[in-house]
């Protein structure tokens, strides 16, 4: 899933202050999950953003409302009608939904009330870890199910480096463990350590531009 | 011989090498490298020129090594991961040897949340490992890693770093097993204090068969302080300091405690030159180059040899 968090109020007024009547739209999707830009998220936003806005003398109109999800056009329809009649959007999906808004409403300014941080899981309730770096080769497989590119600081793909603390934290962090170090343990425990024994090969990056993307079974169906 | 060099050939006619280092200034201070560099004329065969070391802005490496060559000291260029992606590297790569550096050392670099740009993009687009095998494709097979065909070859001496105390301590020997299969010439150690460790280490490495391959130079740092001692127990990552060490500091006069310090690399000193496995020591006198003649003459490496 992916993680967002909210911007600070601050920010976000500084994007909206000037429209007069602006539409705060959530996200049903990730983001909702992830606790940052729901129903209640949107609500809440929008309650504080009103009150900070009438203190410094605007007198804003600040509507909220929801979609499925801001990412697939198929959710957009009850928006189309509604956007007219703002001078402004706020949307509080992530980078991706910020953007097919903004890609939707060409003529309306859309603003991004969250900032998008990771693709992660859930530890607990409203406690999220980064797990993947979206790499385009997935390693996990010699790798014990343990990323090296997100999890290692430097990326490694031949670690670990010198600087793992005796205790098997990184060196950059005391507190985050170093991924190489549990990388080693899981698969000797597994039996597997003949997989990092050789020399791994730079790589070659498949992230530098842009990617898309259409599955095998549809190829035809977008063809020519 | 692969490269050449003054450290390549002293090695290779079987003597006991010595090595040292300097950190380039945090600005454009030429005097300040030729100061440490006059230091240590005659008394090592080679010195390393650090490469922002601890993420720290610093003048580059390359550039303090031909400032090294200059005065007659073979620079050893120390190149990281962080700050640059393949192409650079390599340009930079024949750069230094254009301008006649042939020694090369392969790190991955400090963390940059560690420097003085703590938020800066971190690179490491190759790691270590990749890199020591880029530096011997383009000086073996004359080519880039991208394939094509270089237009003279630069023919680097090519080292690489290990640290005998990282955790998981197993791993270690492995580590270094893929260096040397990358096409690491020699090593250079991380800091030794824990010589049970070390002696453990260079055994492993023997019985792998690993130091018939590659020449390990022990790294060395005398402790200026108790201060010292403990700051890197507890502050640098990859650092194993044991209490013998900070207690036999504690048991000598306040101001013969640097001596002390001397002594004990003196000791580690003579214990390398008998140790099977281990080619010579590497210096790291950490901003005590001008303590560098005096450890020298203790240690009885010198003179050096002219090869
Ligand atoms: S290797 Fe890591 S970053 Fe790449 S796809 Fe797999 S989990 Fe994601
Ligand atoms: S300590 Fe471990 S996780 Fe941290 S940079 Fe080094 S290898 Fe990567």
């Amino acid at each position: 899933m992916i993680i967002a968090e909210r911007k600070p109020l601050d920010e976000i007024k500084e994007m909206v202050k000037d429209y007069r009547k602006v539409l705060n739209v959530g996200c049903g999707g990730c983001t909702s999950i992830c606790l940052a830009g729901g129903q209640k998220e949107v609500m809440i936003l929008n309650r504080d953003l009103k009150e900070q806005l009438l203190g410094e003398g605007y007198s804003p109109v600040l509507d909220g409302f929801v979609i499925e999800r801001q990412c697939n056009y198929d959710f957009f329809d009850e928006l189309d009608n509604m956007v007219g009649g703002y001078d402004a959007v706020l949307s509080m999906a992530c980078g991706v939904g910020v953007q097919f808004m903004a890609e939707r409403y060409p003529e309306t300014p859309v603003f991004p009330a969250l900032n998008t941080v990771f693709c992660g899981a859930d530890r607990n309730i409203g406690w999220f870890e980064e797990n993947c770096r979206t790499c385009g080769e997935c390693v996990l497989a010699e790798t014990g199910g343990i990323c090296p590119v997100t999890r290692c600081a430097k990326g490694l793909f031949n670690g670990p480096c010198g600087g793992t603390r005796l205790d098997g934290t990184c060196e950059v962090d005391k507190d985050t463990p170093c991924a190489w170090y549990e990388i080693y343990h899981r698969l000797q425990a597994q039996g597997r350590l003949g997989n990092i024994l050789t020399v791994k090969p730079p790589r070659q990056w498949q992230n530098q531009t842009r990617r898309s993307l259409v599955q095998e079974d549809y190829k035809q169906r977008y063809a020519g | 011989m692969k490269a050449g060099s003054n450290l390549e050939k002293v090695l290779k006619a079987g003597h006991f090498a010595f090595t040292g280092e300097v950190g380039p200034p945090r600005g454009a201070n030429v005097e300040a490298i030729r100061k440490k560099a006059g230091f240590l004329k005659g008394m090592v065969d080679m010195a390393n020129m650090t490469d922002n070391q601890t993420a720290m802005v610093r003048m580059s490496s390359w550039a303090g090594s031909l400032i090294l060559l200059q005065e007659g000291i073979e620079p050893n260029y120390q190149m990281v991961c962080r700050d640059r992606n393949r192409i650079a590297m390599q340009s930079d790569i024949l750069g230094a040897y254009a301008h006649g550096i042939r020694n090369i050392l392969c790190l991955s670099g400090d963390h940059q949340q560690f420097g003085d740009h703590p938020k800066a993009k971190g690179v490491y687009d190759i790691d270590s490992i990749q890199l020591i095998s880029v530096v011997k494709k383009m000086r073996d097979e004359e080519t880039f890693l991208g394939g094509d065909t270089l237009d003279v070859a630069p023919r680097m001496f090519i080292g690489a770093a290990a640290n005998p105390f990282g955790v998981p301590f197993e791993w270690r020997v492995h580590r270094l097993a893929k260096k040397v299969a990358a096409g690491a010439d020699f090593i250079q150690t991380q800091c030794i204090f824990n010589m049970a460790r070390m002696r453990e280490w260079v055994h492993q490495a023997n019985d792998m068969g690993l130091t018939e391959k590659v020449y390990i130079l022990a790294g060395v740092t005398p402790m200026k302080s108790i201060g010292m001692a403990k700051y890197m127990k507890s502050n640098v990552p990859g650092i194993d300091v044991p209490d013998e060490i900070i207690t036999r500091l504690q048991g000598v006069e306040k101001k013969l405690v640097a001596d002390e310090g001397i002594k004990i690399a003196c000791e580690q000193i003579e214990e390398f030159k008998e140790m099977k496995g281990v080619a010579g020591v590497h210096l790291m006198p950490i901003e005590w180059e001008h303590r560098v003649p005096e450890i020298a003459e203790r240690a009885k490496v010198l003179p050096r040899p002219q090869v």
